[in-house]
């Protein structure tokens, strides 16, 4: 199972550091990552392979949550399928 | 990988725009409780209920973390109680509204439909003890919704009934007038009730669907708002274009949900129901789409044209992005829960009369409608009867949720909280209809019927 990891907030130094970080903690393989800076908003998008995580996804993504709450940053964990049921037909 | 612009519109509709999973409704096959002892019926209908619904709470909660989307309610649907009473040998049915209550609480749904009884071709054994009974059963509880289905343009209106639900409506908001008359929000009068139908108050599991089955109500009135927003100087048919694309998406979510709940839950998938359905939260209203589309406010001259255009964008663009579309599938306009109808009418623009013409052309009818507390019954039925004519004649559903504020007046405001939200009490033409609505009879099928 595949989930994509979002990230939305100010830029500053050690995002990434942090996001992969609890990814290797929970044995999250990170696939592909993209980031850009829009507006002045920081703006990175993860694929990542969760079959092999090892705490189940609620607590996976409540720790990217509280991540995102200790920065002030905006992180979310979606499920893949999501985005490939909306935008793919 | 999925593009960056994609996904991060997919978040953006979900954080800011409102867009959720309005209901996931699991409808429930009651016909194996019959019984002729009450109490024993009652006793099968908790258990079945219980044993179905158990793991749907659950489930629906693991699906919005998984997904990241918010499922907004969960609820069931019950096969229409009446059907039940039938065999029963005794008149105070209310009890089975407890037992509804029990259950409810027991699973931890929000709402629960079913209380209620098909009399569009006259009453048969259980109606007339259960519509007696519908204002004590949603006094008594918190969580059982109503609905009785007085027409449909295969039989035409059942006029008795009519008569019987303008009073049932009142007695409704009487009873409990000490909790802002919320008997009469928890009830609905149709006509050509839908019978897999996701959305409360009228929502009940009909004759001819499975034991059990999921159904799933979409919204997202915010997203579609957003996405005209951010389109200035489309013609209409650019209008059109761009609703139906975001109904899509929408709906394609709607689905993913449907499948994945009726999958974990082990349950027959039913339908996806298209519907864009406001809240009170800012931004999430219909009547701000309507605006969107060039209205100084809902209720204007075109309001109804813009309305028409929606609802077909909205089905047009959803129909593709689901395998089964049913239930009421449209635009819906409930006053008291859209934060630009409730502006509109508290403006004097938004009119009985003119949700009347509304409704010819959205997905259900006159729905959360403070009227004034001293209305008298036959003006309900009259109005009544006028929305029922209108589905009658277009082989549409239409719908009546008024609730008569006992003890206020035009000016005043009544408040539900919650999803129900509040609103103005609204002015009604108190001409009588009385000689006509007590004709009684049945008012005959039209032409459109005869389709054979």
């Amino acid at each position: 199972m595949r989930a994509v990891i979002t990230v939305i907030g100010k830029d500053m130094v050690g995002i990434l550091a942090k996001v992969s970080g609890i990814c290797s903690d929970c044995n999250v393989n990170v696939i592909e990552v993209t980031q850009s800076v829009l507006q002045d908003m920081f703006a990175m998008i993860m694929l990542s392979d969760i079959s092999d995580c090892s705490v189940p996804f609620a607590e996976f993504s409540d720790k990217m949550k509280a991540l995102g709450d200790e920065l002030g940053l905006s992180i979310h964990v979606m499920h893949e399928d999501i985005f490939n049921s909306m935008h793919r037909i | 990988m999925i593009n960056s612009g994609d996904i991060l519109e997919t978040i953006d509709m979900i954080q800011n725009e409102n867009l959720d999973i309005r209901t996931v409704t699991m409808g429930i096959s009651l016909l194996d409780c019959i019984d002729s002892d009450i109490d024993k019926a009652c006793d099968k209908v908790y258990d079945k209920i219980t044993k179905y619904a158990k793991d749907l709470i659950p489930v629906c909660e693991e699906i919005e973390k998984e997904y990241g989307i918010p499922i907004v309610n969960k609820r069931i649907s019950v096969t229409p109680v009446a059907m039940l009473a039938a065999a029963c040998q005794t008149s105070n049915i209310v009890k089975f509204a407890l037992a509804l209550e029990r259950a409810a609480n027991t699973v931890g749904v929000n709402f629960i439909g079913g209380y209620s009884a098909l009399v569009h071709k006259g009453f048969a054994a259980g109606d007339y003890a259960l519509i007696e009974s519908i204002p004590e059963a949603l006094s008594v509880t918190e969580h059982v919704c109503s609905s009785v289905n007085i027409g449909s343009t295969k039989t035409g209106l059942n006029m008795d009934a009519v008569l019987k639900m303008g009073k049932t409506i009142k007695k409704c908001a009487e009873v409990t007038a000490d909790r802002n008359c919320i008997g009469a929000a928890k009830l609905v009068v149709f006509c050509n009730a839908p019978e897999d139908n996701p959305f409360m108050a009228g929502a009940f599991h009909g004759a001819g669907e499975p034991d059990c089955v999921i159904n799933v109500g979409v919204s997202g009135p915010g997203v579609v708002r957003t996405a005209l927003q951010k389109s200035e100087g489309l013609d209409i048919t650019g209008v059109a274009d761009l609703v139906k694309r975001t109904a899509f998406k929408i709906t394609r979510m709607g689905q993913l949900v449907a499948t994945e709940a009726s999958k974990r839950l082990c349950v027959p998938f039913g339908i996806v129901d298209l519907s864009l359905a406001p809240t009170p939260a800012i931004g999430d209203s219909v009547a701000n789409i309507l605006e969107e589309m060039g209205l100084e406010s809902c209720g204007a001259a075109g309001t109804t044209a813009c309305l028409a255009l929606l609802n077909d964008a909205v089905k047009k663009g959803g129909v593709m992005a689901s395998s089964h579309v049913g239930g009421l599938s449209g635009a819906f306009i409930p006053v008291s829960e859209d934060a630009g109808m409730i502006k509109a009418a508290e403006k004097g623009i938004l009119t009985i009369e003119k949700l009347e013409a509304m409704t010819a052309v959205c997905s259900v009818g006159l729905d959360m409608i403070i009227i004034p507390g001293d209305t008298h019954e036959d003006v309900i039925s009259g109005i009544i009867a006028d929305e029922a004519a209108i589905g009658m004649v277009n082989f549409k559903t239409t719908a009546v949720r008024l609730i008569p504020a006992i003890g206020k007046t035009v000016g005043d405001t009544l408040s539900f909280g919650g999803l129900l939200g509040q609103g103005p009490v609204m002015k009604v033409n108190t001409a009588s209809p009385s000689k006509f609505i007590h004709r009684g009879g049945q008012l005959p099928a039209p032409m459109q019927a005869l389709k054979n």
